[in-house]
């Protein structure tokens, strides 16, 4: 089965925090992918850039609306996420356990749905 | 070849609880030792396409899960004061492990999640992933449960077991049959779940009983007991007449209306092979009596000729071994069964009277019918619509309906 993990931080305690140990967590993160690869659950990861950088779309009657930031606006934000493939919600935790940002953010599991086609 | 060809995945529903259950030891760590057992299998769905399923799969996954770990905690900073002592302890394990060792690694682990400091449901949860191999969607579905909250559970007691350092153990001589009861207990609350399922959920519930048999099968393997024999049978003999015990429309069908052609005579023989032996050990507990009571109505070819007297006897036992009010309950209704209406329902009135099964639907279901067949039919009108009241199960609650819609009808 599919998980997401989603990773969210407060990016301003983060950026407090000495270049070096940023820059450690970043090759943390790549080396925690590999593993992932080798264990067989890695799916894919990335890393969403900040939520300044965000644009909201909105249709409404065909009329494009965008907005200039983020569809919310919360201390704690989306930094990374992973999809991986696990056998179960628990082996799930504990792949997210072992993602070196789990130390300074939360992140949350999520079971993935595959959508299915309905017939209409 | 592709790892399906070599049947990897059938090596894993009956391999990787063992490989598990010796790792946790090696290792010392539940979680540790899920990630070694991962990557034992990445390792064998890589190489045995090339060169073939090794002659003792079970052995190479332990021995390959044991070097995947040399090999993380080699490189991993979490574990930095253990590290050195762990790695020197694990290099030195012997390459292949004899069977028994490994089926004592097996023991280990079903005492160890079935540990008296757990709650109940922990204990219940931890075994039927662990050591059944279940998944936490699959406990959650069976049980009704959210997955999160099952997940939780779990989580908190590996936590509990690592805190508390509960050693990985099969428990010393004098402190065995408390924990083999505790051990036993999970298993019968298992099947009991499955068993006293309402419906809707009815195929996951039947895999859990089959479950349960399983487990209590392993359990006559790896530690043979009367208890142990005893509630194998309890199990076999009751799963036996899972075919009769509704009806197609999904109706609760009373033991002494089931279509007896339908109860599955092979599981009928093969739980009273087990009573037999536990009787043979001569250590008797509840789980046997309960069994021996179970093919007693088992070996009746119909209702009316079931050996009451026999059950009333294994019921005078099984109170003196385990006193309790359901017993008495089920004594009280052996009683009214043998004929002696009046003595059955002035147990059963004295038993609600005392007020420890006021809650509980089936004395009220008993008392309900005692009164039916003494054609008290007010009396009886009033006990079934308390025990409809208290009824959680559907199949049941409809039984009951039928029963007052039935005596409301002579007024």
């Amino acid at each position: 089965m599919k998980y997401m993990l989603l990773i969210y931080l407060d990016e301003a305690l983060y950026l407090e925090m000495p270049q070096s140990e940023q820059d450690g967590f970043v090759n943390a993160m790549l080396d925690h992918d590999d593993r992932l690869r080798s264990s067989g659950h890695y799916v894919t990861s990335d890393a969403p850039m900040a939520p300044s950088e965000a644009a909201t779309v909105r249709v409404r009657q065909g009329k494009l609306a965008v907005i200039d930031g983020p569809f919310m606006e919360t201390k704690e934000h989306l930094s990374g996420f992973y999809i991986i493939e696990a056998r179960d919600l628990n082996e799930a935790i504990r792949l997210a356990a072992e993602i070196p940002l789990a130390t300074v953010g939360s992140v949350e599991v999520r079971p993935v749905d595959k959508l299915e086609r309905i017939e209409q | 070849m592709s790892p399906r060809d070599i049947g990897i995945d059938e090596i894993w529903r009956s391999q990787s609880r063992r490989v598990l259950a010796t790792l946790i030891r090696l290792l010392g760590d539940f979680d540790l030792a899920e990630e070694a057992l991962q990557d034992a299998f990445v390792a064998a769905s890589r190489q045995w396409p090339r060169e073939g399923v090794p002659k003792n799969p079970t052995s190479w996954l332990i021995s390959a899960g044991r070097f995947q770990a040399i090999d993380k905690l080699r490189r991993s900073r979490r574990f930095d004061d253990l590290r050195p002592e762990l790695i020197r302890q694990l290099s030195e394990e012997p390459e292949a492990l004899p069977d028994q060792a490994i089926a004592d690694d097996h023991l280990r682990l079903i005492f160890t999640c079935c540990h008296p400091v757990l709650s109940l449901e922990a204990r219940v949860a931890l075994t039927l992933r662990e050591v059944c191999g279940l998944t936490t969607e699959e406990i959650a579905r069976a049980f009704l449960l959210r997955v999160p909250a099952v997940a939780q559970r779990i989580v908190r007691a590996k936590a509990r077991i690592r805190d508390d350092e509960i050693p990985y153990e099969t428990p010393e001589h004098e402190h065995l049959p408390d924990r083999l009861d505790a051990v036993l207990h999970v298993i019968y609350l298992v099947f009991n779940e499955a068993y006293s399922a309402s419906s809707g959920t009815d195929l996951i519930r039947s895999d859990l009983a089959a479950e349960a048999i399983r487990l209590g099968r392993l359990m006559t393997e790896l530690l043979p007991d009367g208890e142990t024999y005893g509630l194998l049978g309890l199990m076999l003999v009751h799963a036996s007449r899972s075919a009769a015990r509704l009806s197609p429309e999904g109706d609760i069908v009373l033991l002494a209306d089931q279509d007896r052609s339908l109860w599955n005579q092979d599981l009928i023989n093969e739980g009273c092979d087990f009573v037999e032996k536990a009787f043979a050990t001569r250590h008797i507990g509840p789980y046997t009596l309960q069994a021996a009571i179970s093919a007693v109505h088992a070996s009746a070819p119909a209702a009316e000729e079931t050996d009451w007297r026999q059950i009333i006897a294994l019921y005078d036992v099984l109170l003196r071994v385990a006193p309790s009010p359901v017993v008495r309950l089920n004594r009280a209704v052996a009683i009214g069964m043998r004929g002696d209406l009046e003595k059955g329902l002035a147990l059963v009135d004295a038993l609600l009277v005392e007020g420890q099964l006021s809650d509980y639907h089936h004395a009220h279901a008993a008392r309900a019918d005692l009164n039916r067949r003494l054609g008290r039919d007010k009396a009886a009108l009033y006990a079934y619509r308390k025990a409809l009241e208290l009824c959680r199960q559907e199949p049941e609650r409809r039984f009951l309906q039928r029963r007052i819609d039935a005596l409301a009808q002579s007024f």
